[in-house]
């Protein structure tokens, strides 16, 4: 009897590929042969844009790189440029407190997400319900300090756009120390739900050497027995102040990273509480005229506030020439920021190493021989999001 | 470390390192575009790099050599960076692949050559990854127009 491999294409709309992902499956039965991603649905051209830009104005275009963990982008930026003009040392401690809270609610929020979407594709509709619902909090918080919901925009080169409004440390700390139940919760819906174990269990299996070969970083990494972590192995802001551990399993498969995600979850809620335990009043801007903007309400009742403002808005500021690479830990991975600056406003050169991108990169060697099913189960432990993929 | 490195590559490639450069606290060599394939190969086995965390390119219009292939590689048992340039030519925009050396270096370079224009001799896989295959141009070229090739120049401001 003749037989013959048959070719189906999943997405770009398809409600498992997590956005616009296409993938060309080759298919022997049920079986994957060969699939080849397909991206670029999204592309925005954020590195050209970037280039007409001053600095300040580069951070809102960060935010749309990576929805799900915007203040990370921004984050990630901001650290970069801050390094480009040699401020790093001078960002006031408040600043990089919250800038060390922020990020980690916004971990919290990623995983939540992820979480969400990867039990619903596998089929456990109910978890998903409870992480939007959890997520909808972060989202209250984020709305609370930036204005904004979902592209918060709130760092700034220097530190913060606004300090915490009155009161929201309390409504942080009662959230993040929920959040253990809430996990506890999660796990006992999953975690030994014989359903979810066949689908994760031995699932999307990569060692640790070929996810380095690959590139893989963040949590599929760890996963697979490699303990990295950059917040604890190459600190920035002030993550050598904390006390957390960096989660790692060795088995590299799906469940692995399941587990491994929600570990991170427990850690950053406990980086939160330290965070807002060491929280003292003082300044959020660096004190660099030069770069950062001045606190609005100089803006508004001085003159020289408003020229400041109007000076800093309209020309922006001129880093010296040089180039730098700034490699954060986002929730998906490593994030990294390549600036190159000519001694004018704009950056020359901007790119940007997303996570998700190379993470993706990983999932045809990961789902060749598999089961079809299994590569729903595989794009989802990857946690990509294609706004940062196409860029 | 990153400096005991150069040290141990001028060493074993002399003049096939061009240039080295320390700039807040990050060092990059710049190496010949010909043997870039065996020096990172040595800088993977013989120094630790194992993870390559980025390559693109740069344009630098006006310059000779006018673009930049960066690579930013990562030590990640010692925990410590470097970064590796080739200067490539406009004539012949051409560098041997690293996909050998790191595998994740394909998508890289497959984006290098869809944005910068960039190709890679020897790559597995060489096609367009974000922009639709029928493209015309390389987009993050510096003379490539922000608004694109076939509309008329924003009039407005853009900072």
């Amino acid at each position: 009897m003749a037989t013959e491999t048959m070719t189906i294409n999943m997405g770009p709309q398809h409600p498992s590929t997590h956005g616009v992902l296409q993938l060309i499956l080759e298919l022997d039965g049920e079986i994957v042969v060969k699939a080849t991603p397909h991206i670029g649905f999204l592309h925005r051209g954020t590195e050209k844009l970037s280039e007409y830009r001053t600095y300040h104005q580069v951070i809102p275009l960060t935010d749309r790189l990576d929805y799900l963990a915007p203040m990370s982008n921004n984050l990630g930026y901001v650290l970069a440029v801050e390094k480009l003009l040699g401020i790093t040392d001078k960002i006031p401690e408040r600043a990089n407190t919250i800038r060390v809270i922020m990020a980690e609610l916004t971990r919290i929020k990623s995983h939540l997400v992820w979480l969400a979407t990867h039990a619903l594709d596998i089929g456990a509709m109910t978890v998903f319900l409870y992480c939007f619902r959890e997520r909808e909090e972060i989202i209250d918080i984020y709305e609370k300090v930036s204005g904004a919901r979902m592209t918060t925009n709130y760092f700034r080169v220097g530190g913060l756009s606004e300090d915490l409004p009155e009161g929201l440390v309390d409504e942080i700390r009662k959230f993040t120390e929920s959040m253990e139940g809430h996990l506890e919760t999660y796990e006992g819906l999953l975690t030994g739900n014989k359903i979810w174990q066949k689908r994760t269990i031995d699932v999307g299996y990569i060692s640790g050497e070929d996810a380095i070969d690959i590139g893989l970083s963040g949590p599929a990494l760890r996963a697979s027995g490699v303990d990295w972590d950059l917040r604890r192995d190459d600190p920035y802001c002030n993550y050598s102040e904390f006390d957390f551990e960096v989660p790692t399993r060795t088995e590299g498969d799906t469940f692995a990273r399941y587990k491994v995600r929600l570990d991170e979850m427990r850690q950053s809620a406990r980086i939160i509480l330290q965070g807002l335990d060491k929280l003292k009043p003082g300044p959020i801007l660096a004190d660099c005229p030069q770069v950062c903007l001045p606190a609005k309400k100089d803006v508004v009742n001085t003159i020289e506030g408003l020229i400041h403002h109007f000076k800093i808005v309209t020309e922006g500021f001129k880093p010296e020439e040089g180039e730098i690479y700034v490699g954060t830990e986002a929730p998906k991975g490593e994030l990294g920021y390549y600036l190159v600056s000519d001694g004018s406003t704009h950056p020359y050169r901007m790119k940007i190493r997303p996570p998700s991108f190379v993470n993706l990169q990983a999932l045809p060697q990961m789902v060749e021989g598999v089961l079809l099913a299994d590569v729903i189960a595989t794009i989802g432990t990857l946690d990509i999001v294609l706004g940062e993929i196409d860029r | 470390m990153s400096k005991q490195v150069v040290e141990k590559l001028k060493e074993k490639f002399g003049a096939l390192v061009l240039a080295e450069a320390e700039y807040r606290d990050e060092t990059t060599v710049t190496v010949e575009r010909g043997e870039v394939v065996e020096i990172c190969t040595y800088l993977r086995d013989d120094c630790g790099f194992n993870f390559l965390s980025d390559l693109c390119g740069v344009d630098y219009l006006g310059r000779a050599p006018r673009f930049e292939v960066v690579y930013n590689l990562y030590n990640i048992t010692i925990k410590s960076r470097l970064r590796v340039k080739v200067l490539v030519e406009e004539q012949d925009p051409r560098v041997d692949t690293v996909s050998g050396v790191w595998s994740t270096a394909n998508w890289h370079e497959r984006e290098c050559w869809d944005l910068m224009g960039i190709s890679f001799n020897n790559h597995p896989d060489l096609r367009r990854i974000l922009l639709p295959e029928d493209w015309q141009g390389h987009p993050l070229r510096k003379d490539y127009p922000l608004q694109g090739p076939d509309r008329e120049p924003y009039q407005g401001r853009l900072s």
